[in-house]
């Protein structure tokens, strides 16, 4: 589940598709803000930190040759008075300063950068990321939320992005056989809307949209699917009650029958046109 | 001695950009030879750590004074363990700032801000 920007439903949509499911995992990759777990609330079993590799320098080696400091794209490593110097915080753990160092002065060391939750709520099961704030990347407990469902072929997963199409997003889709583009009716949902079709264009991966809020009124985002040939999954109304229920992070499918019909119909659109696709593009 | 300030234009008579990081360009002035020039600040389209980059071009240019309106933690570190002064720069053009500068007239900058990180107020 993914969307350009924050706030249009992608939370509401993966809680309630891994609800309406029963049995399924639900992993939260929205590192940075990750709620689904407010609505799951879930029996917490497990708990486990996340650490990503940063440099560690040996001035007795480093001979002040400065070529870290000129591979560094994120600007974590200053060169003052001849040595390199590293700002912790803006380092993204590319290891490239490791590996093209002349003089093998740059070793790894582990830094704690967040932890990942493990619970179970009904027959779903819960994957929590939390970044610790201020962390540049979320990257490396994306990577261990993955593993959690690697292997895992009975149950379907669902995959609760980070908005927007950045690194963070590309991680999180990587192995993601389908992807649920949410969009709101919007000029501005549009516009990311469109961030994200094309970066599911760009990795290959078969996509359809959800239109969130849907209102009476004209919704440019659908205007925009039937423009560009996007697959329209379904159809979420605008509805207070159904605002209401989620302000109070409580799960819609589980508590009302109308809901649960409503997110169970869409969840079985995207599995019928999830397998199509794997049938038709086996090579996805 | 070599003076470095953050501007919008490559002119000694506009305004000093208030963004150190992201200035698009650097006055260099030489105060003993009292020549001019600029430099492209090549942390303006960084996704981050544009302060440490900046401050980098600054001390690799052997600047050995900042006149600037604010400055990151960051860029303030390198600039500090590099031994160049930041200067609080005055409303006005970098002509009256150098000028300024060199009667005294410039406090050192005492305060560094967190960073904006995407959030730089206009």
């Amino acid at each position: 589940m993914l969307s350009g920007k924050g706030g249009t439903g992608k939370t509401l949509v993966s809680v309630n598709f891994a609800a309406a499911a029963e049995a399924a995992v639900y992993l939260d990759c929205d590192v940075e803000e990750p709620n689904g777990h407010l609505f799951f609330k879930p029996e917490i079993t497990s708990e486990e930190l996340v650490s990503a590799k940063i440099p560690l320098i040996d001035y007795d080696r480093c001979n002040g040759c400065r070529t870290c400091v000129d591979f560094c794209k994120f600007n974590a490593l200053a060169f003052i008075k001849n040595k390199p110097v590293l700002f912790k915080d803006i380092c993204h753990s590319c290891g490239g300063c490791v590996l093209f160092c002349p003089q093998k002065a740059i070793s790894e060391e582990e830094k704690n950068v967040g932890m990942i939750q493990s619970g179970t709520s009904g027959q779903v099961r819960v994957h929590t990321g939390f970044l610790n704030t201020g962390e540049a990347s979320g990257i490396p407990i994306i990577k261990e939320l993955l593993k959690k469902s690697a292997g895992e072929t009975a149950l379907p997963i669902f995959i609760d992005c980070p908005p927007g199409n950045a690194c963070s997003v590309m991680e999180s889709i990587k192995d993601a056989d389908y992807c649920v583009l949410v969009a709101e009716p919007t000029v501005f949902g549009v516009h990311n809307l469109k961030m994200v079709c094309d970066l599911a264009e760009t990795f290959h991966k078969p996509y359809g949209v959800v239109l969130n809020k849907c209102l009476e009124d004209e919704n440019p985002a659908e205007e925009f699917c039937k423009e560009h040939h996007a697959t329209i999954l379904g159809r979420i109304p605008f509805d207070s009650k159904l605002g209401s229920i989620s302000s109070n992070a409580r799960i819609a499918v589980r508590e009302n029958d109308r809901y649960r019909e409503l997110f169970s119909e869409l969840l079985h659109t995207i599995i019928e046109e999830a397998n199509h696709e794997a049938v038709a593009h086996p090579q996805r | 001695m070599k003076i470095a300030i953050p501007m919008n234009e490559q002119s000694m008579d506009t305004e000093v950009c208030p963004s150190f990081g992201r200035a698009p360009y650097f006055l260099l002035y030489d105060s003993v030879t009292k020549e001019a020039y600029y430099l492209d600040n090549e942390a303006v389209a960084s996704q981050g750590g544009a302060g440490i980059r900046a401050a980098q071009v600054i001390a690799d240019h052997g600047v050995k004074a900042l006149i600037a309106p604010r400055c990151g933690e960051n860029a303030a570190e390198v600039l500090t363990k590099a031994e160049v002064f930041t200067y609080h720069s005055i409303p006005g053009t970098a002509r009256q700032n150098i000028e300024a500068h060199l009667n005294n007239q410039l406090p050192l900058l005492s305060e560094f801000h967190a960073g904006f990180h995407g959030h730089e107020k206009k």
